[in-house]
């Protein structure tokens, strides 16, 4: 098993320096000339010279290279070429409102994608296997923008119950300890406050959370349906242990390994889908702000953001194959 | 072929996706006949009508109007036509990249599959419609970026399940005696191997439809794909987000329209992989 995480940490290297080629030669070798695209076309030549010099986009492309990966490697990401504030503290500031979303997205489709998964597999050809089956399969084609705003409409205009956009109401104002506005209320012990923020997660979450928990409730059944064929469960029946014992115990821990995996790597592709949630929601996260440097053709923040997400996404598929290798028992003892 | 309809129908969903895709596929064909106006015919008179059912609503306007008066109906049937085509291009461009790199990689192996599946690991790390962003943030917002982006993303998918299906057929008889007569390099990945490596291909082409046709809708709600007035439905959403409390059809059609469209070829694939290859089901 040490030789397999060595090799996997090894191969993560070769990868995260792919991507900051990838991403870096996309930006730069694309047509147009990134200082006159962020000055307009209408900026005089001194000034876009400068800017060119100030960027550092006068020296040869493999030279912009080496500079930009050295920056990098000391965590400078480098400016915002609208707000002249670096990357990464931009970055840093809309961080924990994007895990808090996510993390609410994902608790809320584990629990719902896995009980449904397993009712499924027990209930076999039922009304509610037929059920919660057609409900993933228009889970994972559901586009989540669109329920957005169609959970907008019904809870916030029609019902009035929950609030149309943001994390926190005006009236509210708490202090940034962690920055995730659950915890930082709790903290403050002011209660209200936590209650408005838990209130605008309700459908941001709800929306992101769909596909995965279609998701989380196909592979459940299927790993489920797989696992009570085997021989070591026909012996737990055999020993006289109840059903729920053989499910709970028996069955769901075998079946519950690839459901892990598939969570985890889904939790990496949550930051890509909160791009549209946050969107809809006006949510304050990292997603919004990479929308909006795309509109305002902030490159420097286009660039380093995706690499930043890339790389978060690149560690969580890691920890998601090492813990993979941990829990399960085939690759653990070989 | 008698036998693939008749186990295919005994798949009632499948079915269903068979019967959206033709629905859609009228509708794209036959959009001037169906639809009761022009896509981008004005009436300022008529703005942000309700549904012909909805107090207010008249029967010139199944749908409604949106905030130009133009009518709802007609733009999500034309609506068929990007959507169809967004599919059929992105698809294209994935399939045609990822079957050549997929193939030379499970053919040749070594150092020639090392590589094109390094290049495959790197382009998945970064999420798809992140890349897409990116893509389409440098060669401009419109549809036809979005349809190359969305088609570049889909690339390594399209790379590995070739690849897996080319690794399977490689040592099999048919190719060592194809091989051994005296075939090419080329006639054997083309035309030995490929054929015989099909069936996941079809699968994930049906699948990746589904996926495209929702990206370029997501990309367009993002501002980022087709732009207005262009009746395509994700940019329709894009612009009923301000009307949501006075005119909600705008909201709901649209996006009916992308689910189903979304839903019919998901079904398609579900049912056109459990008949032919029932293997890769549940995997």
């Amino acid at each position: 098993m040490f030789s397999y995480i060595l090799k996997r940490l090894l191969w993560t290297i070769p990868t995260l320096f792919g991507v900051t080629l990838m991403v870096f030669s996309m930006v730069h070798l694309a047509p147009g000339d990134p200082a006159v695209a962020l000055l307009g076309d209408k900026a005089n030549k001194q000034s876009i010279a400068d800017l060119r010099e100030q960027l550092g986009l006068d020296k040869p492309i493999h030279e912009q290279y080496f500079i930009y990966m050295k920056n990098i490697s000391k965590g400078d990401f480098g400016k915002s070429a609208n707000s002249n504030e670096p990357v990464l503290t931009e970055f840093m500031d809309r961080f924990p409102a994007t895990i808090e979303l996510a993390s609410i997205a994902m608790i809320l489709a584990t629990i719902f994608g896995v009980l449904a998964g397993i009712i499924s597999a027990i209930k076999r050809y039922s009304i509610f296997d037929y059920a919660s089956m057609f409900g993933a399969l228009a889970g994972v084609s559901m586009p989540v923008f669109w329920l957005g705003l169609v959970l907008i409409y019904f809870f916030s205009v029609k019902l009035g119950v929950l609030p149309v956009s943001g994390r926190l109401g005006y009236e509210f104002d708490i202090d940034h300890i962690t920055g995730f506005y659950l915890i930082d209320s709790l903290l403050v012990k002011d209660y209200e406050a936590f209650w408005d923020a838990l209130k605008h997660l309700v459908l941001p979450a709800i929306a992101l959370g769909t596909i995965p928990m279609a998701i989380i409730a196909r592979m459940t059944r299927s790993s489920m349906i797989e696992v009570m064929k085997e021989e070591y469960i026909k012996t737990a029946r055999a020993k006289g242990c109840s059903r729920f014992q053989v499910v709970a115990i028996h069955a769901l821990r075998n079946a519950l390994i690839p459901v892990v995996t598939i969570i985890g790597l889904m939790f990496g592709s949550l930051f890509a889908g909160s791009i549209l949630t946050e969107t809809t929601f006006s949510w304050p996260g990292i997603g919004k702000w990479l929308v909006n440097a795309v509109y305002q053709r902030d490159f420097p923040v286009i660039q380093s953001a995706t690499l930043l997400i890339a790389m978060i996404f690149i560690s969580i598929n890691l920890i998601v194959d090492l813990l993979y290798a941990v829990i399960n028992p085939k690759i653990r003892l070989s | 072929m008698r036998d693939f309809i008749k186990q295919y129908s005994k798949n009632k969903s499948a079915v269903v996706g068979v019967i959206i895709v033709i629905v859609l596929l009228i509708f794209a064909i036959f959009a001037p006949w169906i639809a009761s106006h022009l896509p981008y015919e004005q009436s300022l008179a008529d703005r942000l009508l309700p549904p012909m059912w909805e107090e207010g609503g008249v029967s010139a306007h199944l749908l409604g109007t949106d905030e130009f008066g133009r009518d709802m109906f007609t733009r999500i049937i034309y609506g068929a036509r990007i959507s169809l085509m967004v599919g059929a291009v992105s698809v294209g461009v994935s399939l045609t990249f990822g079957l050549v790199m997929g193939l030379m990689a499970g053919f040749y192996g070594g150092k020639v599959d090392l590589f094109i599946m390094r290049i495959v690991d790197i382009m998945l790390s970064i999420p798809a419609i992140l890349l897409a962003i990116v893509i389409v943030s440098i060669l401009g917002p419109s549809l036809i970026n979005a349809m190359i982006a969305i088609g570049i993303v889909g690339i390594p998918t399209y790379a590995r399940v070739v690849r897996a299906s080319v690794l399977s057929e490689r040592e099999k008889e048919y190719v060592i005696a194809s091989r051994i007569n005296g075939s090419s390099n080329t006639r054997l990945m083309f035309k030995v191997i490929l054929p015989n490596a099909a069936t996941p291909i079809i699968v994930q082409s049906t699948m990746g439809f589904a996926s495209a046709v929702l990206e370029a809708a997501g990309l367009s709600f993002l501002g980022l794909g087709a732009q207005p007035p262009t009746p395509e439905w994700g940019a329709m959403l894009s612009d009923s987000l301000q009307f949501i409390m006075t005119a909600p059809w705008m909201i709901f059609y649209p996006g009916l329209a992308i689910f189903f469209t979304v839903l019919g070829f998901n079904l398609m694939g579900d049912g056109l992989m459990d008949v032919l290859d029932p293997k890769l089901k549940d995997k």
